[in-house]
C-alpha cells in the first residue's frame, strides 16, 4: 500500500515537472518572439513556413549583438541590412523585396539555437549566421534537421559546413593556412619561417597545422615551431628567442590580435625585426587600446577585405554614412552573403512565398552554380561542400593602415 | 649565450613569482590561510597603474604609489569584510571564501573594464643592456625585477626580524594564543599582514605587466597560480623559501620551454611540484610542522 502511494506521488510530481518545463518554454519563446522583434509582429506561422506577409523575403540574422562579441555581430547585422537596403532601393529581386531581421546569441551555442527558433517563427526562408564558430556548429546541426538553407559569414570552423545546406563566405581555418603558406611562397618573402602559435585554440593549431604542410611544397623552410597556450598567453620570450636564433625572416602567428600586439612589443624590445604575418585573426590589431600602432608598422595579415581597396570604397562610404564607423572584414562578409543570397534567388528562381525547406533544395544547388564579385573577393564560386572559392589578399600596415599588396 | 639569456630571462620571471610568492608565504604563515585572491589584487594593482599612467598620463611612479595605496586598501578591506568573521570557522570556509573573493574581482573588474586586452605601457624607463657584441640583450625591466626583488627580500626580512611589529607577526605565526595572552593584537598583525602582502602584490602587479604588457582581468590568475606553487616549492611560511621556489620556478619554466618544449612547460612545472612535495612534503625551505591535537 505504501508502496503503491510513493508511486502515486512519484508519478504526480513528474507529471507536474513535465508540466513546468513544457509551460515555462512556450512563454519563453513567447516572450522572446514578441520582444525583440518588432517586424514579426502578432502573426508567425510555425512549422509550415509560409512567410506572413507574402510580399518580402525573410532572410534572418544571427550573432552577438551584446556582450564581448559584440563587435562582430553588429558588423554582420549592419552588412546585411545594408544589402537589403541597396537591393531593395535596387528594385529588389525577380520582383520582390527582401527583408532581414537580426537577433542576439551573445557569442553562445544555446542562444543561437534559440535565436534561429526565433526566426524560424518569424518566418525566415533562409538564415545568414551565426557569426562565430561554435554558435554557427550549434545553429547548422538545426537548420539541417529542419532543411533551412544557412550561409555563415563568418564562421571559420571546419564543422561549421559540415551539414550540406549549410556555406560559408569567409575561409575555413586550414584553408588560410594553406593560403598563407601559398601567399608567402609565391611572392618569395622568405625562406626561412617560424611559427608561433596557441596550441589551446582550434583556430589557431588548424591553421598551422595547414600551413606547414603547406610549406614544404612552397619550399619554405620551417625553423622553429613554437606553441604557447591561453594560460601563458603573456610571455612570448622564449618563442621569439628562438625564431630569433634560427635566423628566421619570417615569423607567422596564427593567432588573435590581443596576443600578436605583446608578441609585436616583445620582439621589438629583443631588437628581433622579421617580417611578421598573420591571419584574419590579426584583424583588429590597431585597435587594441593603449597599443603603439608604429610596432605593427609592416605587419601582413591576410585578410578577405580592406576598406583602403578601390572595389570596396562605395561600400565604406554607405556603410559610413549609415552606422558612423568603418566597416570590418564581418561587414563585408555578410554582405556578401546577402549578395550570394539575391544571385541564388536569381538562379533558382524561387517564389518569395516559397517555404524554407523549398528555398533550401534549390540553394543547395544554386549556390554551386552562381558566381559573385563581392568584396570579399572577385569571381567568388561555391563547392557542394559549402566552401567558397577566392583568391586571398593581403594587407600590409603602412603608417598606421591597411595597404592592399 | 642562448643558454644565458633564457637563464636571466628566467630569473625575472621568478623574480615576479617570489614577490607574488610572498604574498601567500606570508598571510599563510600569519593567518594560516590561503588567500586565493591574491592572484587578482595584483590585477587590480595592474588597472590602477594602467589608469593613473596610461588614461590620466601621470609619472610611472605616481602611478605605483596609488597602485599599492589602492591594493593595500583592497587588501584590508577584504580581511575585514570576508576573512575576519571567518577566523574561528574551519579552514575549509576561508579557503572558499577566497576562491570566491577571487572570483568576485575577476568579475567587477570584467565589469568595470571589460574583456578586452590593454597594451601596458611599461613603468621601468631604464634601458635594456648589450652583452657580448648584442648578442645577449638584457632588457631594463628584467633588470629592475630582479634587483626590486632583492631589494624586497632584504628589507622584509630586516622587517621582521628587527621591528616590533614584525616580532609580533613572528610570535603570531608561532601561537595566535599564547601571543594574545603576551598583549599582541592578533586581528591588527593580521590586516598588517595584508596589508604588507597587498602592496607587495600592487608592486608585482607593475613589474608582470611591464614585462608581459597585457592586462586583462584574468591576468593576475595563472601567475597567482604559479607563484602558490613557487610559496609551497620553497616551503609555505618561509620568506626565503618563496624566493628560492619562485626563481626556481621560473628558470625551470623558461629552460623547459627552450629545450624541452614550449607546450609541455607548465606540465614540466607542475609534475617537479609533485615530485618536490613527494620527497619534501613541507618544500625545500620549510619547517616540519607538529599539529598539536
Amino acid at each position: 500500500m505504501k508502496k503503491l502511494f510513493t508511486l502515486g506521488l512519484t508519478a504526480a510530481m513528474v507529471a507536474s515537472l513535465t508540466a513546468c518545463g513544457s509551460g515555462s518554454g512556450t512563454a519563453d519563446t513567447t516572450a522572446a518572439a514578441g520582444g525583440e522583434t518588432s517586424a514579426a509582429g502578432a502573426e508567425a506561422p510555425a512549422a509550415g513556413g509560409e512567410a506572413a506577409e507574402g510580399e518580402t523575403f525573410k532572410i534572418g540574422v544571427i550573432g552577438p549583438l551584446t556582450g564581448p562579441a559584440a563587435a562582430y555581430g553588429i558588423a554582420v547585422q549592419n552588412g546585411a541590412d545594408l544589402a537589403v537596403k541597396e537591393i531593395n532601393a535596387a528594385g529588389g529581386v525577380n520582383g520582390f523585396m527582401l527583408e532581414s531581421n537580426a537577433q542576439d546569441d551573445e557569442h553562445d551555442a544555446q542562444k543561437s539555437v534559440n535565436a534561429y527558433n526565433t526566426l524560424k517563427d518569424w518566418g525566415a526562408q533562409v538564415i545568414v549566421g551565426s557569426t562565430t564558430s561554435d554558435p554557427c556548429i550549434a545553429v547548422a546541426a538545426e537548420s539541417s534537421n529542419d532543411n533551412m538553407f544557412q550561409i555563415t559569414p563568418s564562421g571559420s570552423a571546419v564543422e561549421c559546413v559540415a551539414p550540406d545546406n549549410v556555406f560559408r563566405v569567409c575561409f575555413a581555418d586550414p584553408d588560410q593556412g594553406t593560403a598563407s603558406a601559398v601567399y608567402i611562397g609565391e611572392h618569395k618573402l622568405a625562406t626561412k619561417v617560424a611559427v608561433i602559435y596557441d596550441s589551446s585554440t582550434t583556430y589557431s593549431s588548424g591553421i598551422r597545422e595547414a600551413f606547414v604542410k603547406e610549406a614544404g611544397n612552397q619550399g619554405l623552410e620551417i625553423v622553429a615551431d613554437e606553441a604557447f597556450t591561453a594560460d601563458n598567453a603573456t610571455d612570448f620570450s622564449v618563442q621569439l628567442d628562438k625564431a630569433k636564433e634560427a635566423g628566421a625572416e619570417l615569423v607567422f602567428l596564427p593567432v588573435y590580435y590581443q596576443e600578436a600586439s605583446v608578441i609585436l612589443k616583445q620582439a621589438s624590445d629583443k631588437d628581433f625585426a622579421p617580417i611578421f604575418f598573420g591571419c584574419d585573426g590579426m584583424d583588429g590589431i590597431l585597435t587594441v587600446k593603449n597599443f603603439d600602432t608604429s610596432l605593427a608598422e609592416g605587419l601582413m595579415l591576410l585578410t578577405p577585405f580592406s576598406t583602403t581597396e578601390e572595389s570596396s570604397k562605395a561600400f565604406t562610404e554607405a556603410y559610413v554614412a549609415a552606422y558612423g564607423i568603418e566597416p570590418n572584414q564581418f561587414a563585408a562578409d555578410s554582405y556578401d552573403a546577402v549578395y550570394a543570397i539575391r544571385a541564388a534567388i536569381e538562379k533558382s528562381g524561387v517564389a518569395v512565398d516559397a517555404d524554407y525547406s523549398t528555398v533550401c533544395e534549390a540553394f543547395k544547388t544554386a549556390m554551386t552554380e552562381i558566381s559573385i564579385d563581392g568584396l570579399t573577393g572577385a569571381g567568388m564560386t561555391w563547392n557542394a561542400a559549402g566552401e567558397p572559392d577566392k583568391a586571398p589578399k593581403a594587407v600590409k600596415i603602412v603608417n598606421g593602415v591597411y595597404e592592399m599588396q | 649565450m642562448s643558454f644565458l639569456s633564457y637563464l636571466i630571462s628566467g630569473i625575472s620571471l621568478g623574480s615576479i613569482y617570489a614577490i607574488i610568492a610572498l604574498g601567500y608565504t606570508m598571510v599563510y604563515g600569519i593567518a594560516r590561510m590561503l588567500n586565493f585572491a591574491h592572484g587578482d589584487i595584483i590585477m587590480v594593482g595592474g588597472f590602477a597603474i594602467f589608469t593613473v599612467v596610461s588614461t590620466l598620463g601621470m609619472a610611472p611612479l605616481l602611478g605605483i604609489v596609488t597602485a599599492a595605496a589602492v591594493c593595500t586598501i583592497l587588501g584590508v578591506t577584504i580581511e575585514f569584510v570576508a576573512y575576519r568573521p571567518l577566523r574561528g570557522a574551519s579552514s575549509l570556509a576561508v579557503l572558499i571564501t577566497a576562491i570566491g573573493v577571487s572570483y568576485l574581482l575577476q568579475n567587477l573588474a570584467l565589469l568595470i573594464f571589460g574583456s578586452n586586452a590593454r597594451q601596458f605601457t611599461s613603468v621601468v624607463t631604464m634601458p635594456g643592456l648589450k652583452l657580448a657584441e648584442g648578442r645577449l640583450s638584457i632588457s631594463g625591466e628584467t633588470i629592475v625585477t630582479i634587483l626590486v626583488c632583492i631589494v624586497i627580500m632584504a628589507g622584509l626580512t630586516a622587517f621582521i626580524n628587527k621591528t616590533r611589529i614584525g616580532q609580533a607577526m613572528l610570535a603570531v605565526s608561532e601561537d595566535r594564543g599564547a601571543a594574545a595572552l603576551m598583549g599582541i593584537n592578533v586581528n591588527r598583525t593580521i590586516a598588517i599582514t595584508f596589508a604588507i602582502g597587498s602592496a607587495l602584490a600592487a608592486v608585482a602587479g607593475a613589474l608582470l605587466c611591464s614585462t608581459y604588457p597585457s592586462l586583462t582581468p584574468y591576468t593576475g590568475s595563472m601567475p597567482g597560480i604559479k607563484a602558490f606553487v613557487a610559496a609551497v616549492f620553497g616551503g609555505i611560511g618561509s620568506i626565503p623559501g618563496a624566493l628560492l621556489g619562485g626563481v626556481i620556478l621560473g628558470v625551470v619554466e623558461n629552460l623547459s620551454k627552450a629545450y624541452i618544449s614550449s607546450q609541455l612547460s607548465d606540465a614540466i612545472v607542475f609534475s617537479l611540484l609533485i615530485v618536490i612535495l613527494l620527497v619534501r612534503p613541507t618544500g625545500i625551505l620549510g619547517k616540519k610542522i607538529n599539529e598539536k591535537v
